[in-house]
Protein backbone atom coordinates (compact mmCIF):
# COMPACT_ATOMS: atom_id res chain seq x y z
CA UNK A 1 0.00 0.00 0.00
CA UNK A 2 2.54 2.56 1.45
CA UNK A 3 4.59 2.00 -2.28
CA UNK A 4 1.70 1.97 -4.33
CA UNK A 5 2.46 4.60 -7.10
CA UNK A 6 -0.18 6.19 -9.90
CA UNK A 7 -1.33 3.99 -12.17
CA UNK A 8 -4.17 4.77 -14.59
CA UNK A 9 -6.55 7.79 -15.03
CA UNK A 10 -9.93 8.07 -15.29
CA UNK A 11 -11.07 10.15 -18.22
CA UNK A 12 -14.62 8.55 -18.95
CA UNK A 13 -16.38 7.00 -16.03
CA UNK A 14 -18.82 4.35 -17.84
CA UNK A 15 -22.22 3.24 -15.77
CA UNK A 16 -20.39 0.78 -13.26
CA UNK A 17 -16.86 0.17 -12.51
CA UNK A 18 -15.85 -1.33 -9.10
CA UNK A 19 -12.66 -2.59 -7.79
CA UNK A 20 -13.18 -5.87 -6.24
CA UNK A 21 -10.77 -8.25 -4.69
CA UNK A 22 -11.49 -11.79 -3.61
CA UNK A 23 -14.11 -10.15 -1.15
CA UNK A 24 -15.04 -9.54 2.28
CA UNK A 25 -14.92 -12.80 4.87
CA UNK A 26 -15.63 -12.44 8.67
CA UNK A 27 -18.00 -9.98 9.09
CA UNK A 28 -21.18 -11.31 7.76
CA UNK A 29 -22.95 -11.47 11.08
CA UNK A 30 -22.31 -7.56 11.57
CA UNK A 31 -25.06 -7.31 8.04
CA UNK A 32 -21.90 -6.82 5.74
CA UNK A 33 -22.36 -8.25 2.62
CA UNK A 34 -19.68 -10.40 0.71
CA UNK A 35 -18.82 -8.54 -2.39
CA UNK A 36 -15.94 -9.44 -4.76
CA UNK A 37 -15.90 -10.01 -8.32
CA UNK A 38 -19.26 -11.29 -9.63
CA UNK A 39 -17.52 -13.11 -12.24
CA UNK A 40 -14.96 -14.88 -10.28
CA UNK A 41 -13.92 -16.88 -13.63
CA UNK A 42 -13.26 -13.94 -15.51
CA UNK A 43 -11.68 -12.02 -12.96
CA UNK A 44 -9.36 -14.93 -11.75
CA UNK A 45 -7.95 -15.12 -15.21
CA UNK A 46 -7.53 -11.50 -15.62
CA UNK A 47 -4.88 -11.32 -12.33
CA UNK A 48 -3.24 -14.69 -13.29
CA UNK A 49 -2.77 -13.43 -16.93
CA UNK A 50 -0.59 -10.39 -15.32
CA UNK A 51 1.19 -12.71 -13.07
CA UNK A 52 -1.05 -11.70 -9.86
CA UNK A 53 -1.91 -13.86 -6.46
CA UNK A 54 -5.61 -15.44 -6.27
CA UNK A 55 -7.17 -12.36 -4.54
CA UNK A 56 -5.37 -9.44 -5.79
CA UNK A 57 -7.48 -6.22 -6.49
CA UNK A 58 -8.50 -5.67 -10.13
CA UNK A 59 -11.28 -3.96 -12.19
CA UNK A 60 -14.77 -4.90 -12.75
CA UNK A 61 -16.17 -3.27 -15.42
CA UNK A 62 -19.80 -3.64 -16.19
CA UNK A 63 -21.31 -2.69 -19.55
CA UNK A 64 -18.54 -0.55 -20.43
CA UNK A 65 -18.27 3.61 -21.37
CA UNK A 66 -15.25 3.38 -19.27
CA UNK A 67 -11.97 4.86 -20.41
CA UNK A 68 -8.46 5.25 -18.67
CA UNK A 69 -5.13 6.85 -19.77
CA UNK A 70 -1.98 4.73 -18.28
CA UNK A 71 0.53 7.36 -16.10
CA UNK A 72 3.13 4.78 -16.70
CA UNK A 73 4.54 1.71 -18.70
CA UNK A 74 2.21 -1.17 -17.28
CA UNK A 75 1.56 -4.86 -18.04
CA UNK A 76 -2.36 -5.51 -18.44
CA UNK A 77 -4.87 -8.19 -19.22
CA UNK A 78 -8.86 -7.79 -19.80
CA UNK A 79 -10.93 -11.37 -19.28
CA UNK A 80 -14.66 -12.24 -18.75
CA UNK A 81 -16.74 -9.96 -21.18
CA UNK A 82 -15.70 -8.53 -24.63
CA UNK A 83 -17.21 -5.03 -24.32
CA UNK A 84 -15.42 -3.90 -27.44
CA UNK A 85 -12.55 -3.10 -25.50
CA UNK A 86 -9.19 -0.72 -27.19
CA UNK A 87 -6.36 0.73 -27.25
CA UNK A 88 -5.66 3.76 -28.75
CA UNK A 89 -8.33 3.21 -30.81
CA UNK A 90 -7.30 -0.29 -31.95
CA UNK A 91 -9.40 -3.17 -30.45
CA UNK A 92 -7.80 -4.67 -27.77
CA UNK A 93 -7.41 -8.56 -27.51
CA UNK A 94 -9.01 -9.93 -24.41
CA UNK A 95 -7.86 -13.33 -22.51
CA UNK A 96 -3.98 -12.43 -22.76
CA UNK A 97 -1.83 -9.88 -20.78
CA UNK A 98 0.23 -7.13 -22.90
CA UNK A 99 2.57 -4.11 -22.06
CA UNK A 100 1.27 -0.53 -22.48
CA UNK A 101 2.88 2.77 -22.95
CA UNK A 102 2.47 6.05 -20.44
CA UNK A 103 -0.19 7.88 -22.30
CA UNK A 104 -1.96 5.34 -23.97
CA UNK A 105 -5.52 5.17 -24.08
CA UNK A 106 -7.51 2.14 -22.61
CA UNK A 107 -11.66 2.26 -23.41
CA UNK A 108 -14.47 0.08 -23.17
CA UNK A 109 -17.32 0.43 -25.03
CA UNK A 110 -20.16 -1.69 -25.09
CA UNK A 111 -21.00 -5.51 -24.41
CA UNK A 112 -20.37 -7.76 -27.63
CA UNK A 113 -20.16 -10.95 -25.26
CA UNK A 114 -20.85 -10.71 -21.86
CA UNK A 115 -21.46 -7.73 -19.31
CA UNK A 116 -18.78 -7.41 -17.14
CA UNK A 117 -14.82 -7.09 -18.09
CA UNK A 118 -12.19 -7.52 -15.46
CA UNK A 119 -8.74 -5.14 -16.00
CA UNK A 120 -5.87 -6.62 -14.23
CA UNK A 121 -2.46 -5.05 -13.67
CA UNK A 122 0.92 -6.48 -12.63
CA UNK A 123 1.43 -6.36 -9.42
CA UNK A 124 -2.44 -5.10 -8.77
CA UNK A 125 -4.40 -2.26 -8.10
CA UNK A 126 -3.84 -0.80 -4.69
CA UNK A 127 -6.39 0.80 -2.35
CA UNK A 128 -7.35 0.75 1.35
CA UNK A 129 -8.27 -1.92 2.51
CA UNK A 130 -11.87 -1.63 4.60
CA UNK A 131 -13.28 -4.27 6.94
CA UNK A 132 -10.25 -6.46 5.26
CA UNK A 133 -11.14 -6.26 2.14
CA UNK A 134 -11.10 -3.62 -1.07
CA UNK A 135 -13.98 -4.78 -2.55
CA UNK A 136 -16.37 -2.17 -3.18
CA UNK A 137 -20.17 -2.41 -2.27
CA UNK A 138 -21.68 0.76 -3.33
CA UNK A 139 -25.01 -0.24 -1.05
CA UNK A 140 -22.45 -0.10 1.82
CA UNK A 141 -20.53 2.78 1.15
CA UNK A 142 -17.29 0.44 1.77
CA UNK A 143 -14.07 -0.38 -0.32
CA UNK A 144 -13.29 0.28 -3.33
CA UNK A 145 -10.47 2.69 -4.91
CA UNK A 146 -10.76 5.23 -1.87
CA UNK A 147 -12.71 2.98 0.75
CA UNK A 148 -15.88 4.86 0.56
CA UNK A 149 -17.37 1.92 -1.48
CA UNK A 150 -18.24 4.73 -4.64
CA UNK A 151 -17.96 3.76 -8.60
CA UNK A 152 -15.16 5.56 -10.65
CA UNK A 153 -16.16 8.59 -11.71
CA UNK A 154 -13.64 10.81 -14.14
CA UNK A 155 -10.99 12.17 -12.62
CA UNK A 156 -10.25 9.28 -10.56
CA UNK A 157 -6.71 7.63 -10.05
CA UNK A 158 -6.30 4.05 -9.82
CA UNK A 159 -3.16 3.57 -7.90
CA UNK A 160 -1.05 0.00 -8.71
CA UNK A 161 1.55 -1.79 -6.65
CA UNK A 162 4.66 -1.95 -8.73
CA UNK A 163 5.79 -5.05 -10.04
CA UNK A 164 9.59 -6.05 -8.95
CA UNK A 165 11.06 -6.62 -12.31
CA UNK A 166 12.30 -10.15 -12.49
CA UNK A 167 10.46 -11.51 -9.34
CA UNK A 168 9.74 -14.86 -11.40
CA UNK A 169 5.92 -14.16 -11.39
CA UNK A 170 6.09 -13.74 -15.38
CA UNK A 171 3.55 -15.83 -16.68
CA UNK A 172 3.05 -16.82 -20.44
CA UNK A 173 -0.06 -14.31 -20.78
CA UNK A 174 -2.31 -16.21 -22.73
CA UNK A 175 -5.37 -17.97 -21.90
CA UNK A 176 -6.33 -21.62 -23.23
CA UNK A 177 -9.16 -21.06 -25.72
CA UNK A 178 -11.89 -22.60 -23.94
CA UNK A 179 -11.15 -20.43 -21.35
CA UNK A 180 -13.01 -17.78 -23.13
CA UNK A 181 -16.40 -17.94 -22.82
CA UNK A 182 -19.10 -17.55 -25.04
CA UNK A 183 -21.69 -15.87 -22.63
CA UNK A 184 -24.27 -15.06 -25.92
CA UNK A 185 -25.35 -18.88 -25.94
CA UNK A 186 -28.03 -20.41 -23.62
CA UNK A 187 -26.03 -20.95 -19.91
CA UNK A 188 -26.55 -24.02 -18.07
CA UNK A 189 -26.42 -23.00 -14.38
CA UNK A 190 -25.67 -25.61 -12.26
CA UNK A 191 -27.55 -25.87 -8.98
CA UNK A 192 -27.26 -27.80 -5.53
CA UNK A 193 -30.72 -28.59 -3.91
CA UNK A 194 -31.50 -26.91 -0.56
CA UNK A 195 -33.29 -27.87 2.36
CA UNK A 196 -36.92 -26.83 1.22
CA UNK A 197 -36.74 -28.06 -2.46
CA UNK A 198 -38.91 -30.85 -1.14
CA UNK A 199 -41.73 -28.12 -0.21
CA UNK A 200 -41.82 -27.48 -4.17
CA UNK A 201 -44.63 -28.86 -5.92
CA UNK A 202 -43.80 -31.51 -8.14
CA UNK A 203 -44.53 -30.05 -11.40
CA UNK A 204 -43.08 -26.56 -10.01
CA UNK A 205 -39.85 -28.80 -9.58
CA UNK A 206 -40.14 -30.04 -13.10
CA UNK A 207 -40.48 -26.73 -14.70
CA UNK A 208 -37.36 -25.62 -13.02
CA UNK A 209 -34.98 -27.73 -13.80
CA UNK A 210 -36.71 -28.61 -17.16
CA UNK A 211 -37.80 -24.94 -18.99
CA UNK A 212 -35.80 -22.16 -19.54
CA UNK A 213 -35.78 -18.77 -17.54
CA UNK A 214 -35.14 -15.62 -19.38
CA UNK A 215 -32.92 -13.25 -17.52
CA UNK A 216 -34.67 -10.31 -16.40
CA UNK A 217 -33.66 -6.55 -16.25
CA UNK A 218 -33.84 -6.52 -12.66
CA UNK A 219 -30.58 -7.93 -12.09
CA UNK A 220 -27.14 -6.43 -10.64
CA UNK A 221 -24.49 -7.64 -8.41
CA UNK A 222 -27.40 -8.08 -5.08
CA UNK A 223 -29.09 -10.66 -7.48
CA UNK A 224 -30.61 -11.96 -10.66
CA UNK A 225 -34.21 -12.50 -11.35
CA UNK A 226 -35.34 -15.00 -13.11
CA UNK A 227 -38.74 -14.66 -15.08
CA UNK A 228 -40.88 -17.79 -16.37
CA UNK A 229 -43.94 -19.39 -14.92
CA UNK A 230 -44.24 -19.24 -11.95
CA UNK A 231 -42.99 -21.70 -9.10
CA UNK A 232 -44.91 -22.70 -6.27
CA UNK A 233 -44.15 -23.44 -2.92
CA UNK A 234 -45.83 -24.92 0.32
CA UNK A 235 -43.55 -22.40 2.29
CA UNK A 236 -44.17 -18.73 1.62
CA UNK A 237 -42.24 -17.23 3.82
CA UNK A 238 -39.45 -18.10 6.64
CA UNK A 239 -37.63 -16.79 9.95
CA UNK A 240 -34.76 -14.82 8.00
CA UNK A 241 -31.33 -16.98 8.22
CA UNK A 242 -27.95 -17.13 6.53
CA UNK A 243 -27.79 -16.49 2.95
CA UNK A 244 -24.91 -17.93 1.08
CA UNK A 245 -23.63 -16.99 -2.28
CA UNK A 246 -25.66 -18.31 -5.07
CA UNK A 247 -29.07 -19.20 -3.21
CA UNK A 248 -32.41 -19.14 -5.59
CA UNK A 249 -34.90 -18.10 -3.20
CA UNK A 250 -38.71 -18.03 -4.46
CA UNK A 251 -40.56 -14.80 -3.08
CA UNK A 252 -44.43 -15.30 -3.38
CA UNK A 253 -44.61 -14.46 -7.15
CA UNK A 254 -43.18 -17.66 -8.07
CA UNK A 255 -40.23 -15.68 -9.95
CA UNK A 256 -36.69 -16.90 -8.83
CA UNK A 257 -33.95 -14.77 -7.30
CA UNK A 258 -30.08 -15.90 -7.72
CA UNK A 259 -28.22 -14.09 -5.11
CA UNK A 260 -25.10 -12.91 -6.01
CA UNK A 261 -22.21 -11.42 -3.75
CA UNK A 262 -24.09 -8.03 -3.07
CA UNK A 263 -27.06 -9.65 -2.07
CA UNK A 264 -27.81 -9.18 2.03
CA UNK A 265 -26.43 -11.52 4.67
CA UNK A 266 -30.06 -12.38 6.13
CA UNK A 267 -33.52 -13.69 4.11
CA UNK A 268 -36.82 -15.51 4.75
CA UNK A 269 -37.75 -17.02 1.42
CA UNK A 270 -37.87 -20.46 0.26
CA UNK A 271 -34.94 -21.45 -1.88
CA UNK A 272 -34.31 -24.08 -4.04
CA UNK A 273 -31.11 -24.35 -3.26
CA UNK A 274 -27.93 -22.80 -4.28
CA UNK A 275 -26.07 -22.11 -7.77
CA UNK A 276 -22.26 -23.15 -7.61
CA UNK A 277 -19.36 -20.58 -7.56
CA UNK A 278 -18.85 -20.74 -11.14
CA UNK A 279 -22.72 -20.97 -12.56
CA UNK A 280 -22.72 -17.27 -10.50
CA UNK A 281 -20.09 -15.97 -12.27
CA UNK A 282 -21.42 -17.47 -15.85
CA UNK A 283 -24.97 -15.78 -14.58
CA UNK A 284 -22.90 -12.69 -14.02
CA UNK A 285 -22.60 -12.15 -17.91
CA UNK A 286 -26.07 -12.70 -19.14
CA UNK A 287 -27.72 -9.84 -20.30
CA UNK A 288 -30.98 -9.40 -19.53
CA UNK A 289 -33.35 -11.43 -21.87
CA UNK A 290 -30.77 -14.52 -22.06
CA UNK A 291 -31.89 -18.08 -21.74
CA UNK A 292 -30.67 -19.87 -18.94
CA UNK A 293 -31.64 -23.60 -17.38
CA UNK A 294 -30.92 -24.78 -13.69
CA UNK A 295 -29.63 -28.29 -13.66
CA UNK A 296 -29.41 -30.16 -10.11
CA UNK A 297 -25.99 -31.53 -9.47
CA UNK A 298 -24.49 -33.54 -6.67
CA UNK A 299 -21.84 -31.47 -4.53
CA UNK A 300 -19.25 -33.93 -4.87
CA UNK A 301 -19.21 -32.96 -8.66
CA UNK A 302 -19.47 -29.60 -8.07
CA UNK A 303 -17.03 -29.32 -5.69
CA UNK A 304 -14.32 -31.45 -8.08
CA UNK A 305 -15.11 -28.55 -11.24
CA UNK A 306 -14.72 -26.22 -8.47
CA UNK A 307 -11.13 -27.55 -6.62
CA UNK A 308 -10.12 -27.84 -10.85
CA UNK A 309 -10.97 -24.36 -11.79
CA UNK A 310 -9.10 -23.11 -8.44
CA UNK A 311 -6.13 -25.07 -8.67
CA UNK A 312 -5.08 -23.12 -11.88
CA UNK A 313 -4.52 -19.97 -9.78
CA UNK A 314 -2.87 -21.81 -6.83
CA UNK B 1 -28.00 -34.17 22.49
CA UNK B 2 -29.34 -32.46 25.26
CA UNK B 3 -30.85 -28.89 25.02
CA UNK B 4 -34.02 -27.49 24.59
CA UNK B 5 -34.30 -28.26 20.99
CA UNK B 6 -37.52 -28.92 19.22
CA UNK B 7 -38.35 -32.28 17.84
CA UNK B 8 -35.83 -33.08 14.91
CA UNK B 9 -33.74 -30.07 15.63
CA UNK B 10 -31.08 -29.60 15.49
CA UNK B 11 -30.76 -30.25 11.70
CA UNK B 12 -27.71 -29.59 9.03
CA UNK B 13 -29.24 -28.40 6.04
CA UNK B 14 -27.30 -28.01 2.82
CA UNK B 15 -26.42 -24.34 1.92
CA UNK B 16 -24.17 -24.60 -1.42
CA UNK B 17 -20.79 -25.89 -2.03
CA UNK B 18 -19.09 -23.92 0.64
CA UNK B 19 -21.74 -23.45 3.28
CA UNK B 20 -23.76 -25.56 5.41
CA UNK B 21 -26.96 -24.04 7.65
CA UNK B 22 -27.63 -25.51 11.41
CA UNK B 23 -31.07 -25.18 12.23
CA UNK B 24 -31.23 -25.13 15.94
CA UNK B 25 -34.61 -23.89 16.69
CA UNK B 26 -38.06 -23.14 14.79
CA UNK B 27 -39.30 -20.21 16.53
CA UNK B 28 -37.85 -16.77 17.83
CA UNK B 29 -37.23 -16.82 21.32
CA UNK B 30 -34.39 -14.94 23.08
CA UNK B 31 -33.53 -18.08 24.95
CA UNK B 32 -32.59 -19.45 21.92
CA UNK B 33 -29.12 -16.46 21.76
CA UNK B 34 -27.01 -18.12 24.53
CA UNK B 35 -26.98 -21.69 22.39
CA UNK B 36 -26.64 -19.69 18.87
CA UNK B 37 -23.83 -17.72 20.43
CA UNK B 38 -22.45 -20.47 21.99
CA UNK B 39 -22.15 -22.75 18.77
CA UNK B 40 -20.14 -19.15 16.51
CA UNK B 41 -17.71 -19.75 19.17
CA UNK B 42 -17.02 -23.03 19.33
CA UNK B 43 -17.64 -23.07 15.06
CA UNK B 44 -14.46 -20.67 15.39
CA UNK B 45 -12.06 -22.74 17.60
CA UNK B 46 -12.96 -25.83 15.57
CA UNK B 47 -13.02 -24.91 12.05
CA UNK B 48 -9.85 -22.89 12.39
CA UNK B 49 -8.48 -21.01 9.31
CA UNK B 50 -10.75 -23.21 7.63
CA UNK B 51 -13.62 -20.99 8.26
CA UNK B 52 -14.96 -18.27 6.39
CA UNK B 53 -17.80 -17.01 7.54
CA UNK B 54 -20.55 -17.32 10.01
CA UNK B 55 -24.24 -15.51 9.94
CA UNK B 56 -26.23 -16.39 13.09
CA UNK B 57 -29.78 -15.29 12.68
CA UNK B 58 -33.09 -16.39 15.00
CA UNK B 59 -33.11 -20.12 14.83
CA UNK B 60 -29.89 -20.88 12.36
CA UNK B 61 -26.47 -20.38 11.86
CA UNK B 62 -24.79 -20.56 8.54
CA UNK B 63 -21.14 -21.89 8.65
CA UNK B 64 -19.29 -20.70 5.53
CA UNK B 65 -16.08 -22.39 5.18
CA UNK B 66 -12.95 -22.98 2.71
CA UNK B 67 -14.65 -24.97 -0.29
CA UNK B 68 -10.97 -26.01 -1.47
CA UNK B 69 -9.91 -27.37 2.49
CA UNK B 70 -13.24 -28.71 3.81
CA UNK B 71 -15.69 -30.47 1.59
CA UNK B 72 -19.70 -30.25 2.86
CA UNK B 73 -19.69 -33.84 3.98
CA UNK B 74 -16.78 -32.57 6.32
CA UNK B 75 -18.04 -29.89 7.34
CA UNK B 76 -21.63 -31.62 8.23
CA UNK B 77 -19.15 -34.56 10.02
CA UNK B 78 -17.37 -31.49 12.70
CA UNK B 79 -21.00 -29.94 12.84
CA UNK B 80 -22.38 -32.82 14.44
CA UNK B 81 -19.60 -33.30 16.47
CA UNK B 82 -19.49 -29.73 17.73
CA UNK B 83 -23.48 -30.37 18.44
CA UNK B 84 -23.31 -33.37 20.19
CA UNK B 85 -21.06 -31.24 23.29
CA UNK B 86 -22.77 -27.90 22.95
CA UNK B 87 -23.68 -25.98 26.31
CA UNK B 88 -25.29 -22.59 25.94
CA UNK B 89 -22.79 -19.50 26.38
CA UNK B 90 -23.49 -18.12 30.03
CA UNK B 91 -21.61 -14.74 29.17
CA UNK B 92 -24.63 -14.26 26.18
CA UNK B 93 -27.52 -14.96 29.18
CA UNK B 94 -25.87 -12.18 31.46
CA UNK B 95 -23.99 -10.36 29.30
CA UNK B 96 -24.59 -6.49 30.37
CA UNK B 97 -26.68 -4.60 29.01
CA UNK B 98 -26.11 -2.06 26.51
CA UNK B 99 -28.03 1.60 26.81
CA UNK B 100 -29.36 3.60 23.23
CA UNK B 101 -30.47 7.12 24.29
CA UNK B 102 -33.36 8.27 21.96
CA UNK B 103 -34.96 11.56 21.86
CA UNK B 104 -38.36 10.35 20.95
CA UNK B 105 -40.07 12.75 19.12
CA UNK B 106 -42.50 13.45 16.04
CA UNK B 107 -40.21 15.22 13.91
CA UNK B 108 -38.00 12.57 13.91
CA UNK B 109 -40.17 9.82 14.84
CA UNK B 110 -43.34 10.13 12.11
CA UNK B 111 -44.84 7.20 13.02
CA UNK B 112 -45.14 8.24 16.75
CA UNK B 113 -48.34 9.09 16.20
CA UNK B 114 -49.19 6.15 14.18
CA UNK B 115 -47.99 3.29 17.44
CA UNK B 116 -50.45 5.09 19.65
CA UNK B 117 -53.16 5.11 17.48
CA UNK B 118 -53.29 2.14 17.13
CA UNK B 119 -52.26 0.53 20.64
CA UNK B 120 -54.33 3.16 21.57
CA UNK B 121 -52.49 4.94 23.78
CA UNK B 122 -50.55 8.12 24.17
CA UNK B 123 -47.62 9.31 22.75
CA UNK B 124 -45.91 9.03 25.98
CA UNK B 125 -47.23 6.07 26.88
CA UNK B 126 -45.96 4.31 23.67
CA UNK B 127 -42.39 6.03 24.62
CA UNK B 128 -42.69 3.81 27.90
CA UNK B 129 -43.67 0.84 27.03
CA UNK B 130 -40.67 0.47 24.10
CA UNK B 131 -38.50 1.99 26.38
CA UNK B 132 -39.14 -0.14 29.90
CA UNK B 133 -37.94 -3.50 28.53
CA UNK B 134 -34.82 -5.15 27.71
CA UNK B 135 -34.36 -6.30 23.91
CA UNK B 136 -31.97 -9.35 22.87
CA UNK B 137 -30.12 -8.79 19.73
CA UNK B 138 -31.57 -11.88 17.28
CA UNK B 139 -29.60 -11.09 13.89
CA UNK B 140 -27.99 -8.47 12.28
CA UNK B 141 -28.64 -7.72 8.30
CA UNK B 142 -30.22 -5.28 6.02
CA UNK B 143 -27.55 -3.15 6.76
CA UNK B 144 -23.78 -2.98 8.15
CA UNK B 145 -24.85 -3.00 11.98
CA UNK B 146 -28.63 -3.00 11.54
CA UNK B 147 -29.65 -5.46 14.33
CA UNK B 148 -33.34 -6.84 14.51
CA UNK B 149 -34.24 -6.56 18.41
CA UNK B 150 -37.10 -8.43 20.06
CA UNK B 151 -39.74 -8.38 21.29
CA UNK B 152 -41.94 -5.44 21.22
CA UNK B 153 -44.55 -4.99 23.49
CA UNK B 154 -47.79 -6.89 21.53
CA UNK B 155 -49.45 -3.89 21.96
CA UNK B 156 -47.20 -1.75 20.03
CA UNK B 157 -46.76 -4.46 17.18
CA UNK B 158 -47.33 -2.26 13.97
CA UNK B 159 -46.82 -3.48 10.42
CA UNK B 160 -43.93 -1.99 7.83
CA UNK B 161 -45.42 0.96 5.88
CA UNK B 162 -47.33 0.48 2.64
CA UNK B 163 -44.74 1.79 0.76
CA UNK B 164 -41.41 2.01 2.05
CA UNK B 165 -39.52 5.77 2.24
CA UNK B 166 -36.90 5.90 -0.04
CA UNK B 167 -34.80 7.76 2.96
CA UNK B 168 -34.44 7.35 6.78
CA UNK B 169 -31.98 8.97 8.39
CA UNK B 170 -29.28 7.67 10.26
CA UNK B 171 -29.93 6.58 13.95
CA UNK B 172 -33.84 6.39 13.23
CA UNK B 173 -34.79 4.40 15.93
CA UNK B 174 -37.98 2.26 14.23
CA UNK B 175 -40.84 -0.85 14.98
CA UNK B 176 -42.08 -3.43 12.42
CA UNK B 177 -43.97 -6.12 13.63
CA UNK B 178 -42.40 -6.92 16.86
CA UNK B 179 -39.56 -6.22 16.04
CA UNK B 180 -37.34 -3.20 17.19
CA UNK B 181 -34.24 -1.44 15.67
CA UNK B 182 -32.08 1.75 15.02
CA UNK B 183 -30.49 2.44 11.46
CA UNK B 184 -26.79 2.81 11.43
CA UNK B 185 -26.56 4.79 8.22
CA UNK B 186 -29.28 6.11 5.47
CA UNK B 187 -30.92 3.74 3.52
CA UNK B 188 -34.39 3.10 2.33
CA UNK B 189 -36.48 1.41 4.67
CA UNK B 190 -40.31 0.49 5.39
CA UNK B 191 -40.13 0.25 9.25
CA UNK B 192 -42.59 2.69 11.50
CA UNK B 193 -39.84 5.50 13.42
CA UNK B 194 -40.56 6.60 16.47
CA UNK B 195 -37.38 8.43 17.50
CA UNK B 196 -33.76 8.84 16.86
CA UNK B 197 -30.35 8.03 18.27
CA UNK B 198 -27.44 9.79 18.64
CA UNK B 199 -25.21 6.38 18.97
CA UNK B 200 -23.27 5.59 15.77
CA UNK B 201 -24.24 2.34 15.39
CA UNK B 202 -21.42 1.21 12.81
CA UNK B 203 -18.28 2.32 12.40
CA UNK B 204 -15.44 1.03 10.10
CA UNK B 205 -12.77 2.61 12.80
CA UNK B 206 -13.86 1.09 15.74
CA UNK B 207 -13.06 -2.58 17.07
CA UNK B 208 -15.61 -5.08 16.41
CA UNK B 209 -17.33 -2.41 13.71
CA UNK B 210 -20.96 -3.01 15.29
CA UNK B 211 -22.41 -1.25 18.31
CA UNK B 212 -24.44 -4.05 18.58
CA UNK B 213 -24.09 -8.03 18.21
CA UNK B 214 -25.76 -11.13 17.94
CA UNK B 215 -26.66 -12.18 21.62
CA UNK B 216 -26.45 -8.58 23.17
CA UNK B 217 -28.81 -7.20 25.17
CA UNK B 218 -30.51 -3.38 24.93
CA UNK B 219 -32.47 -0.79 26.35
CA UNK B 220 -33.84 2.41 24.96
CA UNK B 221 -33.72 5.16 27.11
CA UNK B 222 -35.68 8.21 26.47
CA UNK B 223 -33.53 11.63 26.02
CA UNK B 224 -34.73 15.41 25.38
CA UNK B 225 -33.71 16.87 22.08
CA UNK B 226 -31.03 19.00 24.57
CA UNK B 227 -29.04 16.32 25.20
CA UNK B 228 -29.28 14.13 21.97
CA UNK B 229 -27.62 17.33 20.43
CA UNK B 230 -25.32 17.15 23.25
CA UNK B 231 -24.40 13.54 22.29
CA UNK B 232 -23.95 14.32 18.74
CA UNK B 233 -27.34 13.90 17.74
CA UNK B 234 -28.48 15.42 13.98
CA UNK B 235 -32.19 16.60 15.09
CA UNK B 236 -32.73 18.58 11.76
CA UNK B 237 -36.13 16.56 10.30
CA UNK B 238 -35.92 14.01 7.72
CA UNK B 239 -35.85 15.11 4.80
CA UNK B 240 -33.07 17.69 5.64
CA UNK B 241 -31.31 14.54 7.95
CA UNK B 242 -28.01 12.82 7.29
Amino acid sequence: MSDAIDGLCVTRAGPLALLQDAGRCGVRRLGVTQGGPADQHGWAWANHLVGNAWGTPALEVTFGGLELVAERALVVAVAGADLAATLDGEPLPGWRSLAIKAGQRLAFDTPVNGLRAYLAVAGGFSAPPVLGSVSCVVREGLGGHDGQGQRLVEGDRLRVTPCRAGSGRERAGEAPPQEAIDYRQPAVLSLLPGAQVGEFSGESLYRAFNMPWRVDDRADRMGVRLAGPPLHCRVTSMISEGIGLGAVQVPPDGQPIALLNDRQTIGGYPRLGALTPLACSRLAQCLPGQEVRLKAVPSERALDEYRRFRRTFA
Amino acid sequence: MSGPFPKGLPRLEPAGLDGCLVRLFDAIDEANMPWLTALVRDCEAAFGDRLIDLVPSYTTLLVIFDPLRLSPAEARQRLSELLARLTPDEETSYAPVKELPVWYDASVGPELGRLAELAGMSRDEVIACHSERDYRVFALGFAPGFAFMGSVDARLEAPRLDTPRRRVPAGSVAVAGRQTSAYPAVTPGGWNLIGRTPAVLFDRDREGFSLLQVGDRVRFVPIERAEFERLGGDSRPMEEAR
